[in-house]
């Protein structure tokens, strides 16, 4: 693929020549119809739900489609409190969804544990079982946090690369697409993270 | 109601709010009572709930009076008693027919040894149904002649009782970015060892 020059692809535009790539053209209609599974967890929700509401307007950025069904989803919206009951059915879910597929944590739950860290049944984070693309912070964060996400995510995507060796991760044959759920065990999820998704850095703190 | 032991358990607290601590034995001969009965008609059961009490040693001083070489003195005895730890399931009973309420009663296991019983008031009163599933599930007491005792937050493979004194969680603290007071202690554990000592870090650089 040769690289067109910047300076005369305007002036082609100029003139009402379009001039575009496959992948330019493929990454612009993918992250303009990014269909969120329609699901929530807690009160992260109803932070969803205003933001697919007429005052926010997820529809603006190509996101209103929430699709009840896993199979046609692009992205998973992880919108609240995962309890430890409930993990392994959103880890379900995510291996349901087709590639290419992306999620966002949304709020200190989804990211942590957030104010149940220290409680027995509260996972905490949902990035121990699948990896996640953008994490948003608060409790709950607001409809405006949640689309600066959303751009994010379509910044993402809109930079993914097709073709070459550093083209995107779903492309690559040997990634893989569907994630082990976790079993219920006597005591605590098993296994109680997913080691290849799951490495946190290494804390170097001392007594 | 023959033979039924009901004790008024007292409060200290400012509430000052009693309860009546009753018979296993005869319980749901008591409950009846204190729903049919036309002055109490205690038709609704709002909470149930359970507590768990550890082996304790109560004090109590006493002001004595004595006679210490030849002359009256006042003398403050300590006395501990020691209480073994029981289960407790505590149940809020209102009147809807005559706005009153709530009476509490009690029940209390004999000590705190897994599978106790205690008699389901779910015959009594339909609601205690969920709450007294909830007991079981966090606490661990058996509720005899229950339609559904099964467990109702956690899962069924689920072994421990969370909310017992004595739980301990399973430790899954291995990323902790900012941890403070009991999640430090835990955290903590995760830490990698210290490096040992060779005697070569107190060698400084000459001048």
């Amino acid at each position: 693929m040769t690289q067109i020059d910047e300076q005369l692809r305007t002036e082609l535009q100029r003139q009402g020549v379009w001039v575009t790539s496959m992948q330019e053209l493929y990454n612009w209609g993918r992250k303009n119809s990014i269909w969120p599974l329609q699901f929530g967890l807690a009160c992260c929700a109803i932070e969803m739900i205003a933001t697919a509401a007429s005052r926010y307007d997820i529809a603006r950025f190509g996101g209103e489609v929430f699709r009840p069904s896993p199979r046609q989803a692009d992205l998973m919206i992880v919108a609240g409190t995962v309890t430890k009951k409930m993990a392994p059915q959103i880890v379900r879910l995510y291996n349901q969804m087709g590639d290419p597929k992306y999620v966002i944590a949304m709020g200190a739950c989804a990211i942590s544990g957030g104010p149940f860290k220290q409680g027995y049944n509260v996972l905490k984070g949902i990035d121990r079982y699948i990896p996640v693309d953008v994490y948003i912070p608060g409790c709950p964060p607001r409809p405006e946090a949640l689309l600066h996400a959303f751009m994010e995510l379509q910044r993402k995507i809109d930079e993914q690369k097709l073709t070459g060796a550093n083209k995107a991760e779903f492309l690559k044959p040997n990634q893989p697409s569907e994630f082990p759920v976790p079993r219920f065990g006597k005591h605590d999820l098993e296994p109680s993270a997913n080691r290849d998704v799951f490495q946190p850095p290494v804390l170097e703190r001392q007594s | 109601m023959p033979g039924a032991k009901i004790e008024i358990v007292q409060n200290g607290s400012p509430s000052e709010q009693r309860s009546l601590l009753i018979d296993n034995d005869r319980a749901v001969a008591i409950a009846r009572f204190l729903r049919v009965d036309p002055a109490l008609c205690l038709d609704f059961c709002s909470n149930v709930t359970g507590v768990d009490w550890l082996d304790r040693v109560v004090k109590k001083t006493t002001k004595l009076k004595k006679l210490v070489d030849g002359q009256e003195k006042e003398i403050v005895e300590t006395t501990e008693e020691k209480i073994p730890g029981y289960l407790e399931a505590v149940y809020h009973l209102y009147s809807m027919t005559h706005k009153h309420g709530p009476v509490i009663i009690r029940m209390r296991t004999s000590d705190r040894a897994e599978g106790n019983r205690l008699p389901s008031l779910t015959s009594i009163w339909r609601s205690a149904e969920f709450q007294e599933r909830e007991i079981f599930d966090l606490y661990g007491i058996r509720f005899e002649a229950h339609p559904d005792l099964r467990r109702i937050l956690m899962w069924d493979e689920f072994e421990n009782y969370p909310m017992r004194k004595d739980y301990w969680e399973p430790d899954d603290y291995e990323w902790e970015p900012t941890p403070h007071d009991a999640v430090l202690e835990k955290a903590k554990q995760h830490y990698p060892p210290r490096p040992k000592m060779d005697g070569a870090e107190k060698i400084t650089a000459q001048p």
